[in-house]
C-alpha cells in the first residue's frame, strides 16, 4: 500500500489507475491510501468545466490541454459522463474527441460515471482530483455533464469554472437563468461558427450584468470554436488571469474551504449512510419499522428518531 | 457497493465506420458496464495507453474483416508487455474460421462473429471477469 502511494507520487500512470478504481468502489485500502495522499496535494490547478450535452466541452478541453502541454504544463483529465439509473452502466464518451492526446505521457485521462449520486458528482470526484494532483499534474480538468446537481457541485471541486454554452440554443441561456447563472468564472459561447453567436453572446452578458451588478469583477464571456481551435488562446488568458486573480485574493483560500468542506460532508455522509444501511443489525431494524410505518403504528420522524438515537447515544 | 466492470471499447484501423462497435457498448452499457468508447481509427498504442489509465477489466476491439487481424495481436502483445496480462481482450467483426485459433493463441479470449446476440458477449464477460 505504502508503495501504491510513493508510486503514485512519482506519477506512475498504472499506480494512479489502481488507486483510481479503488477508490471509486470503497476499498478500505484506498481510505487509508488517500490519509497519505492528501499531505501532497494542493499545487494542482483545478478547472471545472460544464454545459449542455454536446456543447463541445470535450474538444474544448483537448484544446486547451494541447496549449498548457506547449506550456509545459502536465494535465489531468476526469471526464465524468451519467451513469444509467436502470442498469446502474454507463457509457462513457469523452475520449473520441481527445484521440490526440491519447499518446502524451503528460496527460492522464480517466473517464467516471455519476453513479447515481442523485445526479450530482460521484463523490469519488474529490479523490481523483487529490490523487491527479499529488501525482504531479499542474492542471486538473474536471468536465461534468450539463445537467442537474453534477454542475453546481463542481464549483465546489473547480478553483476555476467554465460554463459552456452553445448559439441558438434557447434552453442552454434558460438553464443559466435556471440557477447555474451564479458558479461561472468564465463564459464561453463554443460553436461561434454557428448562426446566432453575437445574440447568444449578448444574452449572457446581459444576464452577466445582472448577477454581477455590486461586484468588482465582471465575469469574462468569450465565443470559441472548439473544433477549428479558434478563441482558446483567448481562453486560455483568461483562466490564467482567473487564477492569478485567486491568488491574488483571499478567493483562493475561499474556494478551496469550499472544496473541503464538500468533501467532508461527502465523506461523513457516505460512512453514515453505510453504517446505516450495510450494519446487519440496522437491517432488520429498519425493515421492521417500514412495516410499523404502511401499517401505521409508527409515523416516519419516530422511526428516524429511533434509527438515529442507536447511533448517537 | 458492487464493483463495476470496465470495459475499453475501441476501433483500431483504418476502416472508418463503428457502428457494430457502438451497438455492442450500448448494451454492453445496459447490462450494467461501465463502457469507455475511444472511437475510430485507434492504434494499438492507444488501445493500451486507454486501457492503463482507464484500469479495465476487458477491451474489446471491433474490425470489419481478418485484414486486422495483426492489431489484435498487437494490442495483445503490448497489453502483457505493459504488465496488463489480466485484462481480458475480446473481439468482434468478421473473422475467417481458420484464424481464431491463431487470435486465441495470441490471447484473444474470444471472438464474436456478426450478428452475434449482444447478451452472449455481455454473459461471457460477466463469467470471465472474476472479482
Ligand atoms: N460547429 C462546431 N462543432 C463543434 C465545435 N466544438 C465541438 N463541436 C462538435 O460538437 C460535437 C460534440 O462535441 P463534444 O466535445 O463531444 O461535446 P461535449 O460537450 O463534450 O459532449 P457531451 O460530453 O456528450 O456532453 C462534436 O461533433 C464536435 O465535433 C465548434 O466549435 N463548432
Ligand atoms: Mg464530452
Amino acid at each position: 500500500m505504502k508503495d501504491l502511494v510513493s508510486k503514485v507520487l512519482k506519477g506512475d500512470p498504472h499506480s494512479i489507475a489502481r488507486l483510481i478504481t479503488l477508490a471509486e468502489n470503497n476499498d478500505p485500502v484506498a481510505t487509508s491510501a488517500m490519509k497519505d495522499i492528501h499531505p501532497h496535494t494542493g499545487s494542482a490547478h483545478v478547472i471545472g468545466i460544464t454545459g449542455v450535452m454536446g456543447s463541445g466541452k470535450s474538444t474544448l478541453i483537448c484544446e486547451l490541454t494541447r496549449l498548457f502541454r506547449k506550456q509545459g504544463k502536465t494535465v489531468g483529465i476526469i471526464a465524468i459522463d451519467p451513469t444509467s439509473p436502470f442498469s446502474g452502466g454507463a457509457l462513457l464518451g469523452d475520449r473520441v474527441r481527445m484521440t490526440e492526446l491519447a499518446m502524451d505521457d503528460g496527460v492522464f485521462i480517466r473517464s467516471m460515471g455519476t453513479h447515481g449520486m442523485l445526479g450530482g458528482l460521484t463523490s469519488a470526484v474529490y479523490d481523483v482530483v487529490e490523487i491527479l494532483d499529488a501525482s504531479g499534474k499542474d492542471v486538473v480538468i474536471v468536465e461534468t455533464v450539463g445537467v442537474g446537481q453534477a454542475e453546481v457541485d463542481v464549483i465546489k471541486i473547480a478553483d476555476t469554472t467554465l460554463v459552456i454554452v452553445v448559439p441558438g440554443l434557447g434552453d442552454s441561456i434558460q438553464t443559466l437563468k435556471a440557477g447555474i447563472m451564479e458558479i461561472a468564472d468564465i463564459y464561453v459561447v463554443n460553436k461561434a461558427d454557428r448562426p446566432g453567436v453575437e445574440q447568444t453572446v449578448a444574452e449572457v452578458e446581459s444576464l452577466v450584468d445582472i448577477s454581477c451588478s455590486g461586484k468588482e469583477k465582471k465575469i469574462p464571456v468569450l465565443s470559441t470554436v472548439a473544433k477549428q481551435n479558434k478563441g482558446i488562446d483567448e481562453l486560455l488568458k483568461e483562466i490564467d488571469k482567473h487564477k492569478k486573480h485567486l491568488e491574488k485574493t483571499k478567493e483562493f483560500e475561499k474556494q478551496r474551504r469550499l472544496r473541503y468542506e464538500a468533501e467532508l460532508v461527502e465523506i461523513i455522509r457516505k460512512r453514515l449512510m453505510n453504517f446505516i444501511f450495510d450494519e446487519s443489525t440496522f437491517k432488520d431494524k429498519i425493515e421492521s419499522l417500514i412495516n410499523q410505518i404502511s401499517k401505521k403504528q409508527v409515523d416516519p420522524y419516530t422511526a428516524a428518531e429511533e434509527i438515529l438515537g442507536k447511533i448517537l447515544k | 457497493m458492487e464493483r463495476k466492470i470496465r470495459v475499453l471499447v475501441a476501433k483500431p484501423g483504418l476502416d472508418g465506420h463503428d457502428r457494430g462497435a457502438k451497438i455492442v457498448a450500448r448494451a454492453l452499457r445496459d447490462a450494467g458496464m461501465e463502457v469507455i468508447y475511444t472511437g475510430l481509427h485507434q492504434t494499438a498504442e492507444m488501445v493500451v495507453e486507454a486501457a492503463i489509465q482507464e484500469d479495465v477489466d476487458v477491451v474489446g476491439l471491433s474490425l470489419l474483416s481478418g485484414a486486422h487481424m495483426t492489431l489484435f495481436v498487437d494490442v495483445a502483445k503490448l497489453l502483457k508487455k505493459k504488465g496488463m496480462s489480466d485484462v481480458l481482450i475480446v473481439g468482434g467483426g468478421i473473422i475467417p474460421e481458420e484464424d481464431v485459433p491463431k487470435l486465441k493463441k495470441e490471447g484473444i479470449s474470444a471472438v464474436f462473429g456478426p450478428g452475434t446476440p449482444c447478451d452472449e458477449i455481455s454473459d461471457y464477460i460477466k463469467k470471465k471477469v472474476k472479482r
